[in-house]
């Protein structure tokens, strides 16, 4: 018994390799997957990268044009683009992972409870999902980030919130039809203790959907986030993301295109390269489709 | 059936009730009163403002009192806006919302629809790859920087289209329904795509092939069929989704939804007001839900067979 | 391959049936600007959606914008210079003292329903815009009149003792608290206007705020104009009103507003000749406007000085000393040129400079090294131990500019550590009523053309003060010795030295003085700018 279910670990790997080989033949996913580690090992060494911080101003100057010295230009109090960009890059990719993680902490194991245990736990639980689902999300963020003021804690908390539930519907129906499998039994038989059982039987064959969905999950995140910033109930500055960058840039796209194009193209890029990769990643996991 | 919806509206009501709770006391807790200004409101002034909206009543009781008035289909008066009600604001908001959804549904259909099935068609092609591109600029890009470059395009270079209003000049409802659909059509795409994979690799449409139909019969008649139900699955939510997100759109594009009445609110503190677009917008994900769940078993019959089977 | 040709063909010829669809629903014929042109209808882009029309309710810029066209003052003001004009009074006289005021209401002055205007209507109108209950925040506008504030915070239970008379159906008698030589002024506030009370009272009580008579259709006013439409969060609509006194010399026909509070919005509404004037203009558009078409571009004195506060109630801002040095070391000259394009004045003054006749002396100006001398006289030589402390500011694209600019002036400059704090408007409010702060920027426009609405910004009992700047001394310069004042010129007199006062204790540091800018179509001719921003729709043309 124990023995079948090392092969189904290894049969798991396996399946892994198969994925990553499939993954590789999507060329749209694995072009997402070089621009995300560009963009990101940029933003990470940004201060070796560029001579100027980003809140230093050169009021004389203003807003000029990509030049030489200041390959994206400089905005109107003459901050270099390319440097805050690359710093609003570290904020908006920042949140997109932390709520995300916030996200797939509290999905993942809910999830995995309430499919685990079953039974009238499992409904009550999967209730108050529902009854979560039905809240206007989007009015409650703005609800929240109005009353509560603006921190950049509250902000990953608020869109964690809501975005977990998806996430644990998915792992809960994961674990429902995992349990019943053969090795888990066995775990159960030899009397391991059922957080071990979930922690490292269950969840780790569960996690093909979750990772698909957390690719998905971290765009709607960024999205978000731009959209507080434009309400302005993101980010606080001297702090900055792509999505204060890009609000301010919209109103000014006539007269200093530089000042939205360079952030603009920096978060659809991202953005397009995760979805691509995601649903790369979904058609490499063969994860079906039905669970939006 | 009749079980089975009986039972989902039954729910509705905690979930109301919860929504209700949270909001009332949450917009309390906000720093800041609906009277406050940049000019001092002396106390004199302020208590008879309170006094006017019975603010000056202990809370419990007025949360009570809103309860009491909600019962009744009344959702109070706004604080400012004085002399109009809740209600009011609302008729008028929300049709123009819907219809700016409903449209903007379309056109995610549309774009998305025909997206998602010539992506089909040829999976990992470059046809693939281009189509879902194309359809994926809507989730790339905040609507916020999409639809000023679409109005500085087609509204103020080309002269095409308005630049804002609805309903107001010929033309003008299209740019903010192709901005707002743009959003969804990436997920439409997705759905409709994976649907038509599914049902394309399934053993009556290779039946169907063999019997040599043409294939674009195949494809219309049986493919289309199977990739839609995802997507009408997906269409109750999506409408809900849109009518609580339109608010940029209706900012950008100077629309007078529901969405900026929502927005103006939170900021101005106007308690009944947010209260009252929260508790309107709940009920309707709530239906929307439920009618979407209905439509997808009545579609889906082995669904169907299960809802039926509970009842 | 066959099978994935064909269905793209049909797709694609289905996609351009739709984008054709599109384009030709969108044959426009002449914009509304060049149809209003014809028509004689303006069209203005409005700021933020009106919360009322209610002249004693209305608290908002965009509420007077529309209210200037349905009502009129009981004396009116010249549209360029706001001196004191007719009104719905066609005369005046003032007593030797000064403090009572006779109006004589002109015979064929009537609300827009025909109803003849009555002496007895300003005394109701009065007694409703200062009740204690009615919740008019400008209440305090009619405290000149005696016994009016008694009245109007309760202290005082019947109206008949204010200061306000009819002496017959057509002579109104006004007594003052004291002189004001800008008391005609005030008349022309939407505070004091009247309104009809037989309208009023058919929808409601007098001091309802939840009434039906201020909809179209209900609502009677006595201006040029009559509101005819109202439709929230989309337009209003005002129309000719016949019943106007002067309606022969009115040249328009109507004026439609639209509640735009996106200024990038309105600035490609009007470039797409959707409207004749926008609210404001978005800061980055001013360089082009100025350079390409300085025609449509409109940039005038306003009556308004922005300024950061210092919150005097607690160290380090406690010392005059540490006040003087940051106050000092702001570029004004930079800011109004380089962040704000020059679309203001820098400001060296709480009051801006002629206001009444009044000139107020230069106390402060760009000194980096005389400020370092202070910090150090203070104890912290270098900048050496001064706590970190911070900028508040409310959310908005240029307050955020100039928070950016001074913080950089302040932490280079005097080498201390100056955050920024950024809030949502109604926390922004909250967080300076509660004096939680360091220091916040500010802004006060002028509700009247004298500098005592300026200056009396630094009454400890001056809820608009938020510094926690008490000083005995100056609350008696402004309470008693200047109201006590017998000639105009010893009153700005008393004015130079209260600002000194102030300019030197420095709870506030003045950065600059406000200026309108908006876009106007070269269509409009006699929208007559003032120090008010006033708009007197009655004298505007619409020509090609």
């Amino acid at each position: 018994m124990i023995t079948d279910s090392l092969k189904d670990f290894e049969a798991g790997n396996s399946l892994w390799q198969d994925a990553w080989v499939r993954l590789k033949k999507n060329r749209l996913a694995m072009f997402g997957l070089v621009v995300l580690i560009v963009i990101g090992l940029a933003c990470i060494f940004v201060p070796w990268l560029t001579p100027y911080g980003y809140e230093q101003q050169n009021l004389a100057l203003g807003a000029s044009g990509p030049s030489m010295q200041h390959w994206m230009g400089t905005d109107t109090l003459g901050r270099d683009v390319l440097t805050r960009v690359l710093y609003g890059g570290r904020v908006s990719i920042a949140v997109g992972l932390i709520a995300t993680g916030v996200a797939l902490l509290i999905g993942v194991t809910y999830g995995a409870v309430a499919g685990y245990v079953g039974g009238r736990t499992d409904a009550i639980m999967m209730r108050l999902v529902d009854i979560i689902y039905a809240l206007p999300f989007m009015i409650f963020i703005v609800l929240l980030m109005v009353v509560f003021g603006r921190s950049l804690f509250l902000l990953f908390l608020a869109i964690g919130l809501f975005e977990w539930l998806t996430m644990a519907r998915i792992v809960r129906s994961q674990v429902q039809s995992l349990k019943q499998l053969e090795f888990v039994e066995a775990a159960k038989s030899i009397g391991l203790p059922e957080h071990i059982i979930i922690w490292r039987h269950i969840i780790p064959n569960a996690i093909g959907p979750v990772i698909v969905y957390t690719t998905l999950t971290i765009p709607n995140v960024m999205l978000l986030e731009a959209f507080l910033s434009f309400l302005g109930l993101g980010i606080q500055p001297p702090q900055s993301s792509w999505g204060l960058l890009i609000s301010g840039g919209v109103e000014t796209m006539e007269e200093y295109p530089w000042l939205l194009i360079f952030p603009g193209l920096a978060l659809s890029l991202v953005l397009f390269s995760l979805n691509f990769l995601g649903d790369g990643l979904r058609d490499a996991l063969d994860v079906r489709a039905s669970k939006d | 059936m009749a079980k089975f919806i009986f039972f989902r509206v039954l729910q509705a009501i905690p979930v109301l009730l919860v929504v209700i709770t949270l909001t009332f006391f949450l917009v309390r807790f906000a720093p800041g009163g609906p009277f406050d200004g940049e000019k001092s409101v002396a106390p004199v002034v302020k208590a008879a403002l309170e006094a006017q909206y019975n603010l000056d009543q202990p809370l419990i009781q007025q949360y009570f009192s809103y309860l009491g008035d909600l019962l009744q289909g009344d959702l109070g008066p706004t604080f400012k806006y004085p002399g109009r009600s809740v209600n009011e604001l609302i008729a008028t908001g929300f049709p123009v919302t819907a219809e700016l959804g409903f449209y903007a549904i379309c056109v995610a259909l549309v774009i998305g629809g025909t997206a998602g099935v010539i992506a089909a068609l040829k999976p990992n092609s470059t046809q693939d790859y281009v189509s879902m591109s194309a359809a994926m600029i809507g989730i790339c890009m905040p609507t916020f920087l999409l639809g000023p470059v679409l109005v500085l395009i087609f509204g103020i270079w080309l002269e095409w289209l308005p630049v804002s209003g609805w309903g107001d000049l010929p033309g003008d409802k299209i740019l903010p329904s192709v901005t707002l659909g743009a959003m969804y059509a990436a997920y439409v795409a997705r759905l409709s795509r994976g649907g038509m994979l599914e049902v394309l690799s399934q053993d009556y449409i290779r039946t169907a092939r063999a019997k040599g139909l043409p294939n674009y019969v195949v494809v219309l008649k049986h493919g289309l069929r199977g990739g839609i139900m995802p997507v009408i699955a997906y269409l109750g939510p999506a409408f809900a989704g849109i009518l609580s997100g339109s608010f940029v759109i209706e900012t950008v594009f100077q629309i007078h939804g529901l969405g900026r009445f929502y927005v103006q609110a939170a900021f101005n503190r106007d308690y009944t007001l947010i209260l009252g677009c929260t508790v309107f917008l709940a009920g309707l994900i709530i239906l929307f839900n439920l009618l979407s769940d209905i439509l997808a078993a009545y579609l889906n019959p082995r669904l169907r067979a299960e809802v039926e089977g509970k009842s | 391959m066959k099978l994935a040709s064909i269905s793209n063909k049909h797709l694609l010829l289905f996609s351009i049936l739709l984008f054709s669809g599109f384009l030709t629903a969108c044959s426009q014929g002449k914009s509304r600007v060049e149809q209003g042109n014809i028509n004689g209808i303006l069209h203005i882009a409005n700021g933020t959606e009106p919360e009322t029309l209610d002249p004693h309710i209305s608290t908002g810029v965009p509420e007077n914008n529309i209210g200037m066209s349905l009502f009129e003052g009981l004396v009116s003001a010249h549209p360029e210079t706001l001196e004191p004009i007719p009104g719905v009074a066609e005369s005046w006289e003032i007593s030797e003292d000064g403090k009572t005021y006779t109006f004589y209401i002109r015979k064929n002055a009537k609300w827009s329903d025909g109803t003849s205007m009555t002496a007895e209507d300003y005394v109701w109108s009065w007694e409703r815009a200062s009740s204690p209950i009615m919740g008019n925040e400008y209440a305090y506008m009619l405290f000149i009149i005696k016994n009016a504030e008694a009245w109007g915070t309760g202290q005082l239970d019947d109206f008949s003792e204010v200061g306000v008379k009819a002496l017959d159906t057509h002579t109104l008698q006004v007594e003052l608290e004291n002189p004001a030589p800008y008391f005609l002024n005030l008349l022309n506030h939407h505070s004091l206007y009247a309104v009809p009370k037989h309208v009023v009272l058919a929808h409601g009580a007098m001091t309802d705020q939840y009434t039906q008579w201020g909809r179209p259709g209900n609502m009677v006013g006595n201006g040029p104009f009559v509101l005819t439409e109202w439709k929230i969060y989309h337009q209003i609509r005002v129309e000719k009103n016949p019943h106007y006194w002067d309606a022969a010399n009115v040249k328009l026909n109507g004026v439609v507003f639209y509640p735009v509070e996106n200024y990038s919005t309105e600035e490609r509404m009007f470039r797409a000749g959707q409207v004749h004037k926008t609210y404001e203009i978005p800061l980055d558009k001013v360089p082009h406007y100025r350079e390409n078409e300085p025609d449509k571009f409109v940039n005038n004195a306003y009556l308004g000085t922005y300024y950061y506060q210092f919150n005097v109630s607690r160290p380090p801002f406690d010392d005059a000393r540490v006040r003087r040095a940051f106050a000092l070391t702001i570029d004004r000259d930079t800011i109004a040129s380089e962040v704000m394009h020059g679309v203001v004045d820098p400001s060296y003054s709480l009051v801006p400079p002629g206001v009444g006749g009044y000139y107020p002396p230069k106390l402060i100006d760009y000194d980096p090294e005389e400020a370092k001398r202070l910090l150090a006289e203070a104890g912290y030589p270098n900048g050496e131990g001064f706590p970190p402390v911070d900028l508040l500011y409310n959310t908005n694209e240029s307050h955020r500019k100039i928070a950016v600019a001074i913080q950089q002036m302040w932490n280079k400059k005097l080498n201390v550590s100056v955050g920024l704090v950024n809030q949502e408007w109604k926390v922004y409010l909250d967080s300076r009523n509660r004096l939680d702060y360091d220091i916040a920027r500010a802004g006060w426009i002028g509700d009247y053309v004298d500098p005592m609405n300026f200056l009396d910004l630094g009454l400890s009992t001056n809820g608009n003060n938020r510094s926690g700047y008490v000083v005995p001394e100056y609350d008696e310069m402004i309470m008693q010795t200047i109201p006590g004042a017998k000639t105009p010129e010893e009153r700005n007199e008393l004015f130079y030295q209260a600002e000194t006062r102030i300019m030197t204790d420095l709870p506030f540091a003045p950065i600059y003085t406000y200026k309108t800018k908006y876009l106007l179509h070269p269509s409009v001719k006699n929208l007559h700018k003032n120090y008010l921003n006033y708009y007197y729709y009655k004298y505007i043309e619409l020509g090609e």
